[in-house]
């Protein structure tokens, strides 16, 4: 079938939302179906796209959501879109994060036919999510079917917007993180743990491991941390006693096959995430990796976890709790490998052949196509707006 | 003019829900209707272990108007009953074609309530507004009304893989 996806954020920047309509494009386009994918492309010479993105114009960055998004709208964007959609010949348009003010929500008001929309918010303040002005609501009010990517997203759309959600999680590509050589030097005699992740943000919870490590250090005298990611580290690592910093490894941004290494290269890899964290599209990554997971109780991370059976929890924001949990892991050779087999075998449920087929299923339900048999062929036109004007000919009612 | 103009906008909205709430209903009945066929086909390729579907599934296809989500729900729990309780077996390697069928048909059972309750809610809300009501919008459309059924879908057990297997 004919797919066409709108990502709302630039797609030159990197973000969560950006890649997982990219992985979703390219699964689906394995599958056989027909992908075009429309985004914000800030600047459509330099970088490289791949041959289904369709450029929807340059973005604008616009505080929103608790830090800055790169949006596109207004009234050239908003032709473009329709453009677009009329062009398109889309069986099914499916729209991410709907309500946002950027392609998203315009493609909502362009579009009449089967709509699905995933949201990925989990922020139960959001502001986006809170405006209910009839413009919103009647953008919404299209949506044949909905996908939360997780429990929090689907709270959520469930307490701005009332109705429900068909829970689909994030994926991760399995294949690409399977396997990998670890770093040089890496994991190395005597331990290590591993974190990724950016480091100047408190609620990934950097400054709880590190304040484990200083717990652990004076026991275990060659325990190393490998500590990769954006962001300053300064302010978490002035937790860290002068004569143990030099055991705190920071690798820095990594690229993306270096990142996959660095999922091989600890012996225990630590999620301390303190919330606000919807899925985790990390922790899923580590567990592709086959990395023995210990990782903080929220929500979650739990339900990811399988409740504890594919990796290790601790008490959210409990340094000495961490300590334990790890201290036992690093112990335990045989524990590893049995938390790392757990992990593989719980992933396969986030891989994307997994995730993309079960959207694929959802477009089906909404086309009604497969077990009836009579098709829906309208596919996504345009909408013509209000029949106002047809009627003000006849006579307002 | 301009609040006929508005008029006409909120009538051409409500139209649009009842359509998006026939769509889904439609989708409900096509999806109900292929979980019933694929209870029915697992238990015909195994009468021994899954003989008990049968029943349930032709209960729900010949279920009354009123007794309709009690007998969709019972198939619900009659299929994670036969699926769950017991762990996979060697045997289970023959049926994999009719077990995805049936995981698959359960799992679309719970995407098309989930999307058909959501149209419900959205027009259900729309017509309770005042100027909906005082102007009639809504013609002589019925009030849909949800469709409550327990559709958890089972958990197959994922059958044996080996490390090996292609």
């Amino acid at each position: 079938m004919r797919v066409g996806l709108v990502c709302p954020y630039a797609w030159d920047v990197p973000g969560g939302v950006q890649q997982h309509v990219g992985d979703l494009a390219e699964a689906l386009v394995g599958m056989g179906h027909e992908v075009s994918v429309l985004a914000p492309v800030g600047d459509a010479e330099g970088s490289r796209l791949p041959d289904y993105l369709v450029p929807a114009g340059k973005p604008v960055p616009v505080p929103y959501n608790g830090s800055v998004a790169r949006l596109s709208f207004g009234p050239r964007i908003a032709s473009r879109v329709r453009r677009w959609i009329a062009e398109g010949g889309f069986d099914v348009l499916h729209i991410h994060e709907p309500s946002s003010p950027s392609v998203s929500l315009l493609a909502c008001w362009a579009a009449d036919g089967p709509l699905v929309a995933t949201f990925h918010t989990s922020n139960p303040r959001s502001r986006a999510m809170a405006v209910s002005s009839p413009a919103l609501r009647s953008a919404m009010e299209k949506i044949n079917g909905r996908i939360a990517v997780s429990e929090a997203a689907r709270r959520t759309l469930v307490e701005h917007l009332g109705g429900d959600a068909v829970l689909i999680p994030n994926g991760v590509s399995v294949r690409r993180f399977a396997q990998a050589e670890p770093l040089p030097g890496w994991p190395g005699e005597g331990g290590s743990i591993g974190f990724l992740g950016r480091l100047d943000e408190p609620r990934k919870g950097l400054g709880v491991l590190l304040d484990a490590f200083t717990l652990m250090a004076p026991a275990r005298p060659s325990l190393r941390l490998l500590v990769a990611g954006p962001g300053d580290p300064s302010a978490a690592m002035a937790a860290v006693p002068e004569h143990l910093r030099e055991r705190v490894v920071l690798l820095g941004r990594l690229d993306d096959e270096d990142k996959v290494r660095a999922y091989h290269s600890a012996d225990v890899f630590c999620a301390p995430n303190l919330g606000g964290e919807s899925f985790g599209i990390v922790l899923t990554e580590a567990m592709a990796a086959g990395a023995a997971v210990v990782a903080s109780d929220i929500p979650a991370f739990s339900a990811v976890l399988d409740g504890g059976a594919a990796g290790e929890l601790f008490t959210a924001g409990d340094p000495a709790h961490l300590a334990e949990r790890a201290g036992v892991l690093l112990d335990a050779p045989e524990r590893r490998a049995e938390l790392s087999l757990s992990a593989r075998q719980a992933v396969r449920a986030y891989d994307w052949d997994t995730v993309a087929a079960d959207v694929a299923h959802v477009y089906r339900t909404v086309l009604m196509w497969g077990g009836a048999g009579n098709g829906h062929p309208q596919g996504v036109r345009l909408d013509t707006g209000p029949r106002a004007t047809a009627l003000l000919r006849r006579g307002a009612p | 003019m301009l609040f006929g103009f508005y008029l006409s906008w909120r009538a051409t909205r409500l139209h649009r829900l009842h359509h998006r709430v026939d769509i889904a209903r439609a989708g409900l009945e096509a999806a109900l209707h292929r979980r019933r066929d694929a209870a029915l086909a697992l238990a015909a390729a195994d009468t021994g272990a899954f003989g008990g579907l049968s029943d349930a599934a032709e209960a729900a296809r010949h279920a009354g108007e009123g007794q309709r989500d009690l007998a969709e729900s019972t198939l619900s729990r009659a299929l994670r009953a036969s699926l769950e309780s017991h762990g996979a077996t060697g045997r289970w390697e023959l049926l994999r074609p009719q077990l995805a069928e049936v995981e698959a048909a359960a799992k679309g059972v719970h995407m098309a309530r989930t999307f058909y309750n959501g149209a419900v809610s959205d027009t259900r809300r729309a017509r309770r507004s005042r100027l909906v009501r005082a102007f009639r919008l809504a013609g002589t459309a019925p009030l849909p009304d949800f469709f409550e059924i327990d559709d958890q879908p089972p958990r197959i057990p994922l059958l044996p893989v080996g490390p090996d297997t292609p």
